[in-house]
């Protein structure tokens, strides 16, 4: 256990620390200016100059990401619940996916927080809540419909109710495409945060930092923020995969 | 249940509809009766009706004439009634369900107390020798353990008739033999009646009192060919001469004439049209 642990950690660290002197050998050796690639030495220094800001922006994006995560995801979860069950929801819900799937966020985002003010939250949560909703429900509507024709005739062997055959079966074998939808939706609900940061609005997640510290040629300081989205992405990728492996053995 | 007759079909006919034309007449005026504790192989080429016939007494399909009653009851009631176990040639275990919560399922959706639950479900896991596997989870099981388990869950509730649709059709032929001979036992210990699905002429033979030989094209019974071998049937069995005996007359009657005549080749029953 604890050499694969050290097998599966140390080569990606040591290919990180290993870009990182390049990275610095680079800037130093081809003296190259900071507005096109600051030194990670100089964004370290500034790292540290505004951790205290940096550590509020990423719980404030980290916030918007989060609750659209969670109700994108369960609106998803049982908008596909009832696709499953009902077809004519299933055919009303197929067209407005759809159009919902190529809803651009860049779009939508400035419309957003005009309508509901500068000083809101919500229109971000919203659109995170948007982009997540599709790749979530187009798969676990898939995981609902995939029940083997064994299983099938196996529970209408038994007489068993439409209740008990939805616990038993079609929500257990739905759950590894829930994840896949799940681990996708994470990723986009990080990014879809930062970016509906960009059109305004409050100044006070990482989206925000990185584009004004950008405007003020900061570059360094903007890589900073940068790389708390990079983390911010990670914590909520890495926390998907966890929750998906402490559930995927013990449900029943 | 006291019924001396576990299943009557009477003069059944399945069609499925297709988009163009008249639809494929599966089974055509089928009749048969199978006795309680009765062991009865449906064996034929495929295309000659036995799965549909299986799923008909089970009522996973609706004869489109005809009659199928299951201990005196229509074939619906049996089902509601939970008159019947089934086993299919997939096992069809829930692989993110345990071996024993897979056996314990059909005690689990019909409200069975969980104490009587347990101590069934140790019973029948010591009947098919996987009493050390409970805790282990079908993708770590062989196919010969998978289908074990599968008929266990098919025994469950102690039926008094079992439908099994090629059980073993995608066991390697060893571990079949093994199979069979557990089934004759296990047979013998629950005194359940069985109809059973097979392709395979000297598993039908081995195993059952009558041999159902249908033909294709639509499905009927060509003949019924009686073996019953008797109570004891060990492994020894399959080197007797009433063993090859029986598996002669069943592959005559699929044949419809005499084997010797025909090249060796011509087995399969397809050939007759």
């Amino acid at each position: 256990m604890r050499s694969a642990t050290l097998r599966f950690v140390v080569p990606p660290v040591v290919l990180g620390l290993v870009a990182l002197v390049a990275w610095q050998l680079l800037v130093v050796l081809g003296d190259i200016q900071p507005y096109l690639l600051p030194a990670p030495t100089a964004i370290l220094t500034q790292l540290g100059l505004v951790l205290p800001v940096l550590w509020t922006s990423f719980l404030a994006t980290g916030a918007n990401a989060l609750i659209g995560l969670i109700a994108g995801a369960l609106l998803a979860i049982s908008m596909a619940l009832l696709a499953s069950r009902l077809s004519f929801i299933d055919d009303l819900l197929t067209p407005v996916v759809a159009a919902i799937a190529v809803v651009p966020i860049v779009a939508l985002a400035p419309v957003l927080t005009t309508m509901y003010g500068a000083t809101s939250e919500t229109p971000r949560r919203v659109i995170v809540a948007i982009v997540v909703f599709v790749p979530v429900f187009i798969n676990t509507l898939r995981g609902l419909r995939q029940v083997l024709p064994v299983h099938r005739d196996l529970m209408r062997a038994y007489a068993a109710s439409n209740w008990q055959i939805s616990r038993t079966v079609t929500i257990p074998g739905a759950l590894p495409y829930v994840f896949t939808g799940l681990n996708i939706a994470s990723s986009l609900a990080v990014i879809s945060a930062i970016v509906a940061e960009y059109f305004g609005g409050l100044q006070n997640g990482l989206g925000s930092r990185i584009t004004s510290a950008a405007a003020n040629s900061a570059y360094p300081r903007a890589w900073a923020y940068v790389f708390g989205a990079i983390i911010l992405g990670v914590v909520f990728y890495a926390a998907t995969l966890a929750i998906e492996k402490a559930v995927s053995r013990r449900s029943t | 249940m006291s019924h001396a007759i576990a299943v009557q079909v009477s003069h059944v006919t399945k069609i499925f509809p297709v988009k163009k034309g008249d639809g494929v007449t599966a089974l055509a005026e089928v009749s048969l009766t199978v006795n309680a504790g009765e062991f009865v192989s449906l064996i034929g080429p495929s295309g000659c009706g036995k799965s549909t016939l299986l799923r008909l007494i089970a009522d996973l399909d609706q004869p489109t004439s005809g009659a199928v009653t299951v201990f005196g009851k229509p074939a619906h009631q049996a089902r509601l009634d939970q008159d019947y176990g089934i086993a299919f040639q997939s096992a069809g275990l829930l692989p993110w369900r345990t071996v024993e919560a897979n056996i314990e399922l059909p005690l689990q959706l019909h409200r069975v107390p969980a104490a009587t639950r347990r101590a069934r479900v140790a019973e029948l896991m010591s009947l098919v020798g996987l009493s050390d596997f409970a805790a282990n989870f079908p993708d770590q099981l062989s196919g010969g353990m998978q289908q074990r388990v599968a008929i266990a869950r098919s025994l469950a509730e102690s039926p008094e008739l079992l439908l099994m649709d090629e059980p073993f059709g995608a066991l390697d032929e060893m571990t079949r033999e093994r199979m069979q001979t557990e089934l004759v036992r296990i047979c013998a210990e629950t005194g359940a009646a069985v109809v059973f699905v097979t392709h395979s002429i000297p598993e039908a033979v081995f195993l059952s009192d009558r041999v159902v030989v249908m033909s294709p094209r639509p499905g009927r019974i060509r003949e019924i060919v009686d073996v019953a071998l008797g109570e004891k049937r060990g492994e020894m069995l399959r080197e007797e001469e009433s063993f090859f005996e029986g598996v002669t007359r069943v592959r005559e009657a699929l044949h419809g004439a005499p084997t010797e005549a025909r090249p060796d080749n011509a087995v399969r029953g397809v050939d007759l049209r």
